[in-house]
């Protein structure tokens, strides 16, 4: 009795999208912890009704301006699934350079300008960029040379245009594509540099036992493809996720908490599930920096997952290097053409925070009757709330701002988008009785 | 336009304020600035970067020389905000659709948002929300715009360059078609026979989806005085479906005044 704490944190930084955490301690018991996420809902999966099947990798991108393309990309296969479509192998390799794109631009950004800001003691990159602009700076060309790809592959950046159902609308020039290949081998060089550079940072000692839950390819790490796995042995095709996994709505949150079934337990996706589960697919490259780094896979420490990052800035380098270089002559069939028609179909890729879901059903009148969207950051919120309960005693030793430094960066290690959850977060933490 | 650092000497602590605001979006918009990689360094260098969470912990209290406001009103809690975010700004600027007409989340003006909850909640008496989406200028003044879903970051460049040295931003206001020709796009709309929006969208984006064989969709919004009914009635004309002409005036900035006025007269025929 008498050391019961409240701390409380209005708004949490360097994420996106706002949200709200609220912890209240007792002792070091964690009495309560609560993600509240206070984003105004936008209802995508209604207003996508009565849509046409073209408009929808247009309007999905809108849920998320930092990773439009997990949004296009995960709808197109979800829909030429439902009209029965098959990619050509060009087609196929475009989306995955195009998907490279975003990785890059996405971790780029939080690694260099959100997250290593924590580990070096600075509030912001742009501090940061005082003592360490050198790393800002390489941080900011990498994001550059990923938004350049986005920009000669979709057309802009940030919601690109030129992705549809059954392809692309155009297929990119050659001489766009060859000219960005001197920048993209030197993004394979700088990637490794930052590896190199965040494996050694201090990692707080933070294990715990996540279940992780990727796509798994035989053949390639994960971007478009694959079977749904986990560490616990999950391993079923993607038009069996709604039957392991179900979407919670909870009093707090505009967002929807994800469970894996049968016993509605929390579960962890993005980088650190894919390196654990994916080592053996990755690219030559990442795959050497990733066993000579220092750690050791799997990690169970989601503080490592800035170090699992980078290793995938490496692999989508790499891959954009080499599937540039083999890009020879323009495709002839840019875009599988179909007549919209009556059917179903579901799809999983892998976003830059991990795997995403959607599934739509067309009705007789060729346009979108039901669409259900399931985005990585619902996946995570429970494993963050379950994080910071076993984390909050570690931190109750230190006065309330420094307790939320530490408790942003744990949360930071999900690189969560709260936009994309619906929406994020401010950061309470009650001491009660103080 | 008055020059905003005025008020300020040149030396480093007194630099214009600038502060970045997020109501009901994506995100993109704001990211906007992040994606300046070229001149993000050297804009925190002339500019306090005062307010910002999508990028920086630390907040400096205001009032702030310009605000920049993303995102639309959907909540009670959220048209009160604009409130107190106008009178802490001295230049309020609104960056891209959702700000500057409510975004694509205003397709719930027409819908029911009930439904819409009870559809995509399972436990709806959670969710507090308007039944509408609207723009920043619907609730308070707004000095300058910025369209575009999202906005083009070279505009963000020039409008903050603009402010910093006191001039105004030069932003187009022409038609993406002068975009079109410029670029030496051939004509979708004439050659291909595609419903396209251009002739009645605002320029800024660089005519991009016509470069990519597409239509333009009308990301940046209505160009000041267009016909837009005029311009369904002329693609109704030559075939294309009524409802498709709906759909194709009534996304990302449907609620604009001229987009809205179009789509309702296309179904009340």
């Amino acid at each position: 009795m008498g050391d019961k704490r409240q701390f409380e944190v209005k708004a949490l930084t360097r994420v996106e999208g706002e949200g709200r955490l609220y912890v209240r301690v007792a002792g070091n018991t964690v009495e309560h912890v609560e993600l509240n996420i206070f984003e105004p809902p936008r209802f995508f999966e209604s207003l996508l009704r009565g849509r046409e099947i073209r408009e929808v990798p247009d309007i999905t991108a809108r849920i998320c301006g930092i990773c439009p393309v997990a949004y296009q990309m995960t709808a197109c296969h979800a829909l030429e699934k439902a009209l029965g479509l098959t990619m050509t192998p060009e087609i196929r390799l475009l989306r995955r350079l195009l998907y490279c794109g975003e990785w890059i631009e996405s971790h780029a950004l939080h690694m260099h300008l959100l997250h290593a800001p924590d580990f070096l003691g600075y509030e912001s990159g742009i501090s940061m960029a005082a003592d360490h602009r050198e790393v800002v700076e390489r941080g900011l060309r990498m994001k550059k040379i990923g938004n350049d790809l986005l920009a000669i592959l979709g057309g802009r950046a940030i919601h690109p245009i030129n992705v549809t159902v059954g392809g692309f609308y155009r297929a990119p020039r050659r001489s766009e594509l060859k000219r960005l290949l001197p920048e993209l081998e030197w993004g394979l060089a700088a990637a490794v540099e930052t590896v190199r550079l965040v494996a050694g940072f201090d990692f707080p000692p933070f294990e715990q036992p996540y279940d992780f839950v990727s796509l798994h390819h035989e053949r390639e790490y994960p971007l478009n493809e694959g079977r749904v796995v986990s560490s616990s042995g999950l391993d079923i095709q993607v038009d069996e996720y709604e039957s392991n996994f179900e979407e919670r709505h909870l009093p707090q949150s505009t967002a929807l908490h994800s469970v894996m079934l049968p016993d509605a337990k929390p579960y962890l996706v993005g980088p650190l599930a894919r390196v654990n589960l994916c080592l053996e697919q990755l690219p030559p490259t990442a795959r050497r920096e990733a066993e000579t780094c220092g750690i050791a896979w799997p990690s169970q420490n989601n503080f490592h997952s800035i170090v699992a990052r980078g290793i995938e800035v490496i692999a989508a380098f790499e891959e954009a290097v080499q599937i540039v270089g083999q890009y020879q002559v323009e495709p002839a069939i840019s875009r599988i053409e179909y007549t919209p028609r009556a059917g179903e179909g579901c799809h999983a890729t892998e976003a830059p925070r991990g795997l995403i879901y959607h599934r739509y059903r067309i009705g007789d009148d060729g346009l979108i009757a039901e669409a259900k969207i399931v985005p990585p950051t619902s996946q995570n919120q429970g494993q963050i709330e379950d994080d910071l309960r076993q984390f909050v005693p570690s931190v109750l030793q230190y006065d309330d701002a420094e307790a939320t430094r530490r408790c942003e960066h744990l949360i930071r290690n999900y690189d969560p988008c709260i936009s994309c959850a619906t929406h994020f977060l401010t950061l309470t933490i009650d001491r009660q009785g103080e | 336009m008055s020059k905003i650092s005025d008020q300020h000497s040149t030396e480093p602590a007194n630099k214009p304020t600038i502060a970045v605001f997020k109501f009901a979006s994506c995100d993109g918009c704001q990211l906007s600035l992040l994606d300046a990689e070229d001149e993000l360094l050297a804009i925190a260098h002339q500019v306090e970067i005062a307010y910002f969470l999508e990028a920086r912990t630390r907040t400096l209290a205001g009032p702030y020389d310009v605000g920049l406001v993303e995102g639309s009103i959907t909540t009670e809690h959220d048209a009160e905000r604009i409130r107190e975010i106008r009178r802490q700004c001295r230049f309020l600027v609104t960056i891209g659709a959702c700000a500057t007409s409510g975004g694509i989340q205003a397709l719930r003006n027409w819908a029911d948002v009930r439904e819409f909850i009870q559809q995509v909640y399972a436990t709806p008496r959670y969710i507090n929300t308007l039944a509408t989406s609207t723009a920043i200028a619907d609730h308070v003044p707004v000095d300058f715009e910025l369209r575009g879903c999202p906005i083009n970051k070279d505009q963000l460049v020039e409008l903050i360059t603009a402010l910093v040295i006191g001039r105004v931003p030069r932003v187009p206001n022409y038609s993406v078609c002068v975009e079109c020709k410029r670029r030496g796009t051939v004509c979708v709309a004439v050659a291909k026979g595609i419903s396209c929006l251009g002739p009645v969208t605002q320029a800024g984006c660089g005519a991009i989806c016509p470069a990519f064989n597409r239509e333009c969709f009308g990301c940046y919004g209505p160009q000041e005085m267009v016909n837009v009914k005029s311009l369904c009635a002329h693609y109704e004309q030559r075939g294309a479906a009524r409802d498709h002409l709906v759909r194709l005036v009534r996304n990302f900035n449907g609620y604009a005044p001229e987009f809205r006025a179009a789509s309702d007269a296309l179904e009340d025929q």
